[in-house]
């Protein structure tokens, strides 16, 4: 047992599922790091994710085209996203629990969709692994960095990018103005409104691709409540990377390796109930949100609906 | 100096806060009537056959009410957390602990009367519930944890813990000797089966629930503890300032609010599936009771009373959809989506109900104006 499970090939084997399955919570969690610096906390995601997925697989499955389910995940992702805007942006609703209506719905709704136009469980060929020259072939580091699809590629392109936005663009700094300080980005002439509906909309845009990265690149299947707390658990990441995309992708990371560690062990017949092996990450998440609650302090206008004063 | 014609304070209108729901669920079965057409489907006959299934005969009625029951309880739990300033969406998990705690006492003893062992079934689940509710609590007033992500947590490792016990050591003999090891409990002994108060499938839970909603009322609003909770649910600086241990009063709602919920749990075991049994998920056993109990106590304006109406009205939409599934082949999907819209619309409406609000507080203030120069003038 102990030789199998320090052998090289599953060192790699863990090391690489661990980096792929990152994807959906860097997209998700990079998302929602946006608009909670911004002051919304969107807890909807779980919904997004699962019609993006839904959506992404539908069209793949019908079109056999990848990139139209990219689209379409991210069309579903965007009108999701704004009509958590409207309700949370323009209504001040209360952002919690419109969240949880959210989520509902979303639920709810590819369940729906799912059962009228796919009834059974199918599959599709999802994003294939893209072959890099040179860095593919590298032993080790080739096989477990550089044999990945486009998705989960572009969800480590998308830490930095999102790091720059963040601190070096003007939107970046408006975003954390408003998030910070929303009474004085408003004296300053920033529209807080403006700024909330484009980090909520990009929210559900990258959830959207998350839940597609599940269903047309991770798993290439689609069914009811496919993500399973998924989007919540990248939620709890945006706290424990302290609304930092780097720190969101080191969660998502140690968190993705629990989770393959977990699946090898499975695999090679460990002693521990899968049930119990399952709860883990919710464990974990809970640990983590636990560190995070010591270490830093969220946004202060975080879930604050902004009222201009008179 | 007084003035005869100073207006009281103002309060606002009782009947739009009634109507406010009641728009935001028209407006649900409005979007939910789209879908149907979407789906294929007459909204009209699929409405009919919903209220035709939920009211249209005795039994049918019984089974609205049967299904409110769990609504009502892990609703009346969340008035006292939300009311507490604290999101418990931790129902399911509650629920589910509650239902494992009251059926493990229940196949523990197996002989004892109904009369000792029911309430004391009850009190565990009442327990196990408050347990699970507390941690999340904890970890909120001690850890800063929030505890909307904990109690989501929370409901997954619930979740987790049943199937582990039902598929082992709680499992029933009889499955383990069987091939198909299905995942349930034994059956509880009849002698502890909650009494039918009618020849229907409605059983004496239902007045539990409601004799709860009035004892949670009267915590809340007549008693030291509940005002407590409730000034920190309006605003924890100033009830701090004001002397209240703010972080005891947080366990204590989410406490609370989870032993509700576990009371529920405990009710359908001995009322209605009289074993535990999981198909893997939350919502096999739990039927969404700890999800919906959210929007049921959000429909009755969190108070626990409002409470007790709004409940039966889910259950009525339950049964009702179950029945629209059966008459006309639609997904019961269509219910966890026409929730999510209905939180949604309820939410939002607050907005309207306080513009209103502060419209009518503005007319007040210019009528108390246009007194005072009346007065001024008088005077001089």
């Amino acid at each position: 047992m102990i030789t199998e499970l320090l052998s090289i090939n599953v060192v790699i084997g863990v090391l690489a599922s661990g980096i792929r399955l990152a994807t959906p919570y860097l997209y998700a969690g990079i998302g929602e790091t946006f608009g909670q610096r911004s002051g919304v906390l969107n807890l909807g995601l779980e919904g997004q994710m699962l019609l993006g997925a839904y959506a992404a697989f539908y069209v793949v499955l019908t079109t056999g085209n990848l990139w139209f389910g990219l689209v379409a995940a991210i069309i579903a992702g965007a009108i999701m996203g704004l009509a958590m805007a409207f309700v949370s942006v323009t209504l001040k609703a209360e952002q919690g629990i419109s969240g949880i209506g959210f989520y509902l719905f979303g639920l709810g709704m590819s369940d729906l969709l799912f059962q009228k136009t796919l009834g059974t469980v199918e599959t599709v060929s999802g994003f294939k692994p893209v072959y890099i020259p040179f860095l593919s072939d590298l032993p080790f580091i080739g096989e477990v960095l550089f044999n990945q699809n486009l998705l989960v590629y572009g969800a480590y392109l998308l830490v930095p990018i999102a790091i720059f936005v963040l601190k070096r663009t003007t939107f970046g700094l408006n975003v954390r103005a408003v998030g910070e300080n929303p009474e004085a980005a408003d004296s300053l002439g920033v529209s807080v409104a403006k700024i909330r509906y484009t980090t909520v909309i990009l929210g559900g845009v990258l959830s959207g691709i998350a839940g597609a990265s599940l269903s047309i690149a991770l798993l290439n299947v689609f069914q009811q409540n496919l993500t399973s707390g998924l989007g919540f658990i990248a939620v709890a990441l945006v706290y424990f990377g302290g609304w930092r995309p780097f720190g969101v992708m080191i969660g998502a990371l140690i968190f993705s390796g629990v989770i393959a560690f977990q699946l090898w062990l499975q695999v090679l017949g460990s002693p521990i109930p899968s049930d119990i092996a399952v709860m883990l990450p919710y464990i974990l998440t809970i640990l983590v949100l636990v560190i995070a609650g010591q270490r830093v302090r969220p946004p202060s206008a975080l879930t604050k609906p902004f009222e201009r004063g008179d | 100096m007084t003035s005869t014609k100073t207006k009281k304070p103002p309060r606002y209108d009782r009947l739009f806060v009634i109507l406010m729901p009641l728009l935001a669920t028209l407006a649900a079965l409005a979007v939910g009537a789209i879908l149907l057409f979407l789906l294929g489907t007459n909204p009209l006959e699929a409405y009919s056959a919903m209220i035709q299934g939920a009211f249209g005969s005795k039994n049918a009625l019984a089974d609205t009410i049967v299904k409110a029951v769990p609504l009502l309880l892990v609703g009346v739990g969340i008035c006292i957390s939300f009311r507490g300033g604290v999101l418990n969406i931790g129902g399911e998990g509650q629920l589910i602990v509650g239902a494992l705690s009251a059926t493990y006492v229940g196949l523990a003893i197996p002989d004892a009367s109904f009369g000792v062992l029911v309430p004391l079934a009850l009190l565990a689940g009442f327990l196990g519930g408050a347990v699970w509710g507390g941690i999340p609590g904890v970890l909120k007033a001690y850890f800063n944890v929030n505890e909307i992500l904990s109690t989501i947590m929370m409901n997954a490792i619930a979740v987790q813990g049943m199937n582990y016990l039902l598929r082992g050591p709680m499992i029933d003999p009889v499955q383990l000797e069987a091939a198909s090891r299905i995942p349930q409990t034994a059956r509880l002994s009849r002698l502890y089966d909650l009494p039918r108060l009618i020849p229907t499938r409605l059983h004496l839970g239902a007045a539990i629930a409601v004799v709860a909603a009035i004892l949670v009322y009267i915590f809340l609003w007549r008693t030291t503890i509940g005002y407590r909770i409730r000034a920190v649910g309006l605003n924890a600086f100033a009830a701090r300032y004001a002397g209240i241990n703010v972080r005891h009063y947080m366990v204590l709602a989410l406490l609370l609010s989870g032993a509700m919920a576990g009371l529920a749990g405990a009710v359908q075991v001995f009322g209605v599936h009289h074993r535990m049994f999981t198909d893997g998920s939350a919502m096999g056993f739990t039927g969404s009771a700890g999800f919906n109990g959210i929007v049921a106590a959000l429909f009755g304006q969190l108070h626990p009373l409002g409470t007790i109406p709004a409940s039966f009205f889910f259950g009525a939409l339950i049964v009702g959809a179950n029945a629209m599934q059966r008459a006309m082949q639609i997904p019961s999907a269509l219910i966890t989506t026409l929730n999510g819209l209905l939180v949604v619309f309820v939410v939002s409406s607050e907005f309207f109900r306080q513009r209103l609000e502060k419209k009518r507080l503005m007319e007040i203030e210019e009528i108390d104006e246009a007194d005072k120069r009346m007065e001024a003038e008088v005077a001089a």
